[in-house]
């Protein structure tokens, strides 16, 4: 790295690896942390100075769920358009899926994302492979060569895996290379023609529903093959109370689980879709009020231990549609941070370090990514934000190439300030 | 300029108690005209009305189409087959190129729920919902009602059941609403594959046996069992369909009271409902056909401005 030195003073530090939660300096050199102390007073000559007086310094918040379109669908988003967005949002890492067109299921569409996630020069991008070729659910993809490749866990994301034998395969042969297997759990049978949760405002709307068990079952039975297989399983976006008390009592057993909750499944119900309001239109459904309940119960005990977005961008045309015809999914990146710490730390529901454990700490573990800490020696990843600062969702302001949020408009508390990847200011929001 | 409804015709949800009996109201004096030798009046004379369907209909395009003629307005029809829709057009595209040559009125049927409200949002023309997937057809739950109230002479105090395929219908919804809103008791009867979960939440009983739905109540609405509900797995055969929810003379005959039988049409005989109920003497099915350009003329002279107090005289008096 031929970057300065930073030398970061006087910011609240939250490393709840270190537990540290206190005023802290912090010095940059080369790409690394190499000194977190109450005062550095020995700096090299050149290195720049950054006054963090009145803000949060945590280690980079690292977003283990989007999707960045690229290859294939850039009119949504690019690679590097979702980085940037990424790194606007305070996030430093994030890992893409593997859904892409053509999917992510080669030693060498593995290696063409870390490339263009490398040049796009703002957060780092990580990404999965393909549990299956072509996302078919029918053989396992070159798992091996694609994490030799550089591919941190694998998932059909979007693409639920129906055969229970093939999930038992990929979970055991998961254990040969020590990554996570992240599902969508989705019973397709009876999630078939779906559009939104299955309820009273579905019976009322005439759009049909996916019931809770579609996902029940599915995290169930991820849940069982783990438990006897000894994989990492890994769940994506958890939306149902029922989901969210099975995985409470197989972590209780000792089963190797990790969990996602959204801020859209934290924050918003089925009501949301009323008015036929595309933007509210994802999958897992937004729920109920008691699964909302769950999901936030499940995240602040560390049940669901992740906060990820499930990044989802769509361009406006394909949104402004009949509610059927319209895609699924909302973009999350540039306004996740502001959310999580507006309704939940501000509230008293969470501490700061308990954010910093679900959006950083918890998702670097999960997927074996260096960081999430700010240890001496750790890369220098680091987020910035000011914690009193007001803001409006703007969605026409976000560096994602898409729009789509059920959250414009919104008034948050909390905003980054700076990004900073590898010892390098990827985003300066002074 | 505000009409007694707003500016569309949605659903019945979103209408009042007081807005849905003032169509039926007006509806009455238009159902004189065509009665008439020379069946057309100038209450729309200039305004142009685009009947949109997306999907195929027969009973409800031309029911439009006679009751926007009789009125005086200008029509177009666009069906899916051989417009730009089939061309991959959006339906936003083909609404505000249709807005473009100045239009007064959209008539749209549509396969996806919540598209007529979508297209209301968007165009400054009255929007008139002709069926929009599993939601709502409000125009026909509304000559459902004026035909309930022709022969019972009020709603209010009537019991009313829906037997069939309501998780696919829209007609089931619109009256749910409107039924409910003008003080009815209503009832479901069905396969539970076809009744949409949570539907005891909108304010109805549910009956498992067509039996009992029968001595419960006063009028029996009784929905068309569509082919591909059998083909999607819904229920085993359309036999067993009829032989455990078919609607026959013998299973009325157990009834105490004389129950009025509604049809939203195309009816599947032998299925649904036996042909000697849709012919026989408490059969209103083709009373609802008529009494649906009436509602039409109604819905389509209040949203363009008419009010119901004038409707008699905006018709001209009856032909002598």
């Amino acid at each position: 790295m031929s970057e300065r030195p930073i030398v970061v003073r006087g910011g609240h530090v939250v490393d709840p690896v270190n537990a540290v939660d206190t005023v802290r300096d912090l010095l940059l050199v080369e790409g690394r942390i190499t000194r977190v102390a109450p005062e550095i007073d020995e700096v090299p000559d050149d290195a720049l100075e950054i006054d963090a007086r009145g803000l949060v310094v945590t280690p980079g918040l690292i977003d283990p769920h989007v999707h960045l379109r690229e290859p294939g669908d850039e009119h949504k988003e690019t690679i590097a358009s979702g980085a940037r967005a990424a790194a606007a949002g305070g996030f430093t890492a994030v890992v893409a899926m593997p859904n892409t067109d053509p999917p992510i299921d080669t030693p060498a569409s593995v290696g063409y994302v870390l490339a263009a996630g490398r040049r796009a020069g703002a957060a780092r991008v990580h990404t999965t492979g393909a549990i299956s070729i072509g996302l078919r659910g029918e053989r396992l993809a070159e798992i091996g060569e694609m994490v030799e490749a550089g591919a941190v866990g694998i998932t059909d994301d979007g693409h639920p895996v129906m055969d229970s034998g093939l999930m038992r395969l990929a979970m055991e042969y998961s254990l040969n290379f020590d990554i996570p297997v992240a599902d969508h759990p989705e019973d397709l049978g009876i999630s078939a023609g779906g559009v939104m949760n299955e309820g009273l405002v579905s019976s009322r709307l005439g759009l049909r529903g996916k019931p809770n068990g579609s996902e029940d079952i599915h995290i169930v039975r991820d849940l069982i093959v783990a438990e006897f297989t000894g994989a990492h399983l890994h769940l994506q976006h958890v939306s149902t109370a029922f989901g969210v008390e099975m995985i409470r009592q197989a972590k209780a057993r000792g089963v190797r689980v990790s969990a996602e909750a959204s801020p859209h499944h934290l924050l918003l119900t089925d009501a949301a879709v009323e008015g036929y309001r595309t933007e509210a239109k994802m999958n897992p459904p937004l729920r109920s009020e008691a699964d909302r309940a769950a999901v936030q119960e499940g995240m602040i005990d560390g049940t669901l231990d992740i906060i990820a977005t499930d990044h989802a961008p769509h361009h406006y045309d394909e949104k402004e549609q009949a509610f059927d015809d319209a895609p699924n999914g909302i973009v999350g990146l540039e306004t996740a941070l502001g959310l999580v710490h507006t309704h939940f730390v501000r509230t008293g529901r969470i501490s700061l370090s308990t954010l910093v454990e679900r959006m950083s700490a918890a998702p670097a573990r999960a997927f074996r990514l260096d960081g999430g800490t700010l240890s001496e020696g750790a890369p220098a990843d680091l987020t910035l934000f000011d914690p009193e600062l007001s803001w409006t969702v703007d969605p026409s302001r976000f560096l994602s190439r898409a729009r789509n949020t059920p959250f414009g408009g919104e008034e948050l508390v909390g905003a980054p300030t700076m990004t900073i990847v590898e010892g390098r200011i990827v985003f300066d929001g002074r | 300029m505000a009409s007694a409804l707003g500016k569309d015709l949605v659903g019945l949800e979103y209408l009042t108690r007081d807005q849905i009996v003032s169509i039926l109201d007006t509806a009455e004096p238009f159902k004189e005209i065509s009665e008439r030798r020379i069946k057309k009046v100038p209450v729309l004379r200039g305004k142009t009305i685009v009947n949109l369907f997306f999907e195929a209909s027969t009973r409800t395009r031309v029911s439009f189409e006679f009751a926007e003629k009789r009125l005086s307005a200008d029509t177009v029809n666009i069906s899916s087959n051989g417009s730009s829709v089939v061309k991959g057009e959006t339906l936003v595209d083909t609404a505000r190129n249709l807005e473009a040559m100045k239009i007064d009125m959209v008539v749209i049927r549509h396969g996806s729920s919540g598209s007529a409200r979508f297209l209301a949002e968007r165009i400054p023309s009255n929007v008139i919902n002709a069926g929009d997937g599993r939601h709502e057809h409000p125009t026909q739950a509304l000559l459902d009602l004026l035909t309930i109230r022709d022969h019972r002479g009020a709603i209010g105090d009537q019991r009313v059941c829906i037997v069939g395929d309501v998780l696919h219908s829209r007609v089931a919804r619109s009256n749910i609403h409107g039924l409910l809103k003008l003080g009815a008791e209503v009832a479901v009867c069905g396969p539970r594959t076809l009744l949409p979960r949570g539907i005891e939440e909108m304010g109805v009983r549910v009956f498992n046996r067509v039996e009992d739905a029968i001595e419960w109540a006063d009028v029996l609405n009784i929905l068309r069992l569509q082919l591909e509900r059998m083909e999607g797995g819904y229920v085993p055969s359309l036999r067993e369909y009829n032989h455990i929810w078919g609607v026959s003379s013998e299973r009325l005959a157990q009834a105490e009271r004389e129950l009025l039988i509604l049809h939203p049409g195309p009816m599947n005989r032998g299925v649904e409902i036996d042909s000697d109920v849709a012919d026989g003497p408490h059969s209103v099915i083709l009373h609802q056909v008529t009494n649906g350009v009436a509602i039409r003329m109604a819905v389509l002279y209040l949203l363009a401005g008419g009010s119901p107090e004038t409707a008699e005289a905006a018709k001209g008096g009856v032909e002598a």
